[in-house]
């Protein structure tokens, strides 16, 4: 098993059978390679959350707090200022994806992770986040609260 | 080619693998008119490699559980790509396993080769029978349908008939009374993590053994190889014998593809603990021999019940086949006429009772 031994061309036709050989077992394994792949890959989850989505009814939600709801598959916050006008975000954390909470002693929305801090517009304040919460829209018909995505805001 | 020659070189100057392709180029097996029969081993071995690859592959959107295994497994094959052939080969893959572990198994019935000194070569071999027959029984139950639910039922409630300790085994394997989803999770646990640790462990010891001692002769030809040594035709394990052995394995995977592509395995009804068993339910066929005996043996056998007979006497049975070589003679020459008859009637039993099996209404 020398290396001059191995690397020792064969003759011509020797070598012709040896490339069938291994571009028929390289094709065999890629054939099956494939759908293994294909199959590794999760098929997409469909978002059933639309565009549009009831956060609450007005009664639920007391002045200064925040209620955390479901926006599709990820959650959503919503916060009832003093005034009693309503705010909402993604309550996804722009720095590594834990959920916001409101913090009714400090007025502001506050990551638990690692002590991120946004200001009741969304925009980072403080602590590690890079970005601003995503904010979302909110419009009352009847008494429910109806949180909507903003399409290219 | 020089890549993999310096690959080589560096390996072999820290592990000195030249040892092993010493010991390889000496090992070698013997060439005879039966020889191909040495390839269904092998071929047991790859189709098991297959199960393990297949099966990490379903365990990435299996869900054990009684609300959602069946659902999943609807997911695996109508939503995740190449799910359904995924499923299917690992079902077929595990029919075709079982069929060449039998068929190895009488090979080596025939052929004599659990003959001293090979006495825990087939010990190990029969366990890893029974294991792999444990693997089907359990992997049956883990899609959650009807045809699952009624086999576990009824194979557990066989293992109730034992005296005294099948009532507690019953429920062990069960976990509770019934079979439910704890039954399930159960089965999962056994499916994926405590069989394939024996097996594993077994193959080891298993495959070890023939290295050591390498490969049977039938004792006809090893007298006459005795007595005149020129007689004696081998071929090298390396390369010439692995190449024959990768051509099988080839063979099966094409077999096996074909089978998975053209006749994909059924999801059947999810399982419902309230509703009657269906008509013309059946084990899978490895076990039909054994369900069309029990069909058939009478209700009471003198005073025993005879399903209590039936169950003790495959016990029995599967006890004394596991100890089989321990009754055979170690002189090539002084075979004992009986193991080959009872062998010749065991596979003759076997066939014959699962074909009944088929065919019976």
């Amino acid at each position: 098993m020398s290396a001059a031994h191995l690397s020792q061309p064969g003759p011509p036709r020797r070598r012709f059978v040896e490339i069938l050989l291994g571009g028929g077992l390289l094709a065999t394994f890629v054939s099956f390679l494939y759908p293994v792949l294909r199959f590794l890959v999760p098929p997409a989850v469909p978002d059933l959350g639309g565009d549009e989505v009831v956060a609450g009814k007005t009664g639920e939600v007391k002045p200064n707090s925040g209620k955390i709801f479901r926006f599709g598959s990820r959650p959503g916050l919503l916060i009832m200022n003093s005034d009693g006008t309503y705010r909402a975000f993604s309550a996804t954390c722009t720095h590594l994806g834990c959920t916001v909470q409101y913090r009714e002693d400090l007025r502001e929305i506050w990551c638990a992770c690692h002590n991120g801090i946004y200001d009741l517009s969304g925009r980072n304040m403080s602590g590690p986040p890079p970005r601003p919460l995503d904010v979302f829209g909110v419009h009352l018909r009847g008494d429910e609260i109806v949180v909507s995505r903003q399409r290219g805001a | 080619m020089t890549v993999f020659a310096a690959l080589f070189l560096w390996l072999d100057e820290r592990l000195h693998l030249d040892d092993i392709i010493a010991f390889l180029r000496h090992k070698t097996v013997p060439t005879h008119r039966l020889s191909y029969w040495y390839f269904f081993g092998g071929i047991t071995l790859f189709l098991f490699v297959i199960q393990v690859l297949t099966g990490i592959l379903l365990l990435l959107y299996y869900r054990p559980g009684a609300s959602e295994a069946f659902e999943s497994i609807q997911y695996i094959m109508t939503r995740v790509q190449f799910g359904w052939l995924i499923r299917s080969i690992h079902a077929w893959s595990a029919n075709l396993m079982i069929f060449t572990a039998f068929a190895h198994m009488f090979s080596v019935l025939f052929l004599k080769a659990y003959r001293k000194p090979r006495e825990l070569t087939w010990v190990t071999g029969m366990l890893l029978m029974f294991l792999v027959m444990g693997f089907g029984f359990s992997g049956y139950l883990l899609p959650w349908n009807t045809l699952a639910f009624f086999a576990t039922k009824v194979g557990t409630e066989i293992a109730g008939q034992i005296p005294i300790i099948g009532k507690p085994i019953m429920i062990f394997f069960r976990g509770g009374e019934e079979v439910t989803g704890a039954t399930l999770s159960r089965f999962f646990g056994f499916h994926v993590a405590v069989l394939p640790g024996l097996v594993t462990v077994l193959i080891a010891l298993h495959l070890f053994f023939v290295q050591r001692q390498g490969i049977s002769v039938p004792p006809k030809l090893e007298v006459e190889w005795t007595a005149n040594p020129s007689a004696k035709r081998e071929m090298r394990f390396f390369p010439n014998f692995l190449l024959r052995e990768l051509m099988a394995w080839y063979a099966a995977m094409g077999v096996l593809g074909a089978l998975a592509a053209l006749f994909p395995w059924n999801l059947g009804v999810k399982a419902d603990p309230f509703v009657s068993a269906p008509a013309g339910i059946k084990p899978e066929w490895y076990f039909l021999f054994m369900f069309q005996t029990l069909k058939l043996i009478p209700p009471k056998v003198w005073f025993i019940d005879g399903e209590v007979l039936a169950v003790l006497a495959f016990a029995l049975i599967g006890l004394l086949w596991l100890l089989l070589p321990f009754f055979e003679s170690d002189q090539p020459s002084r075979m004992k006429v009986w193991i080959t008859g009872l062998a010749v009637f065991a596979f003759f039993y076997v066939t014959g009772m699962t074909l009944y099996g088929f065919l019976a209404k």
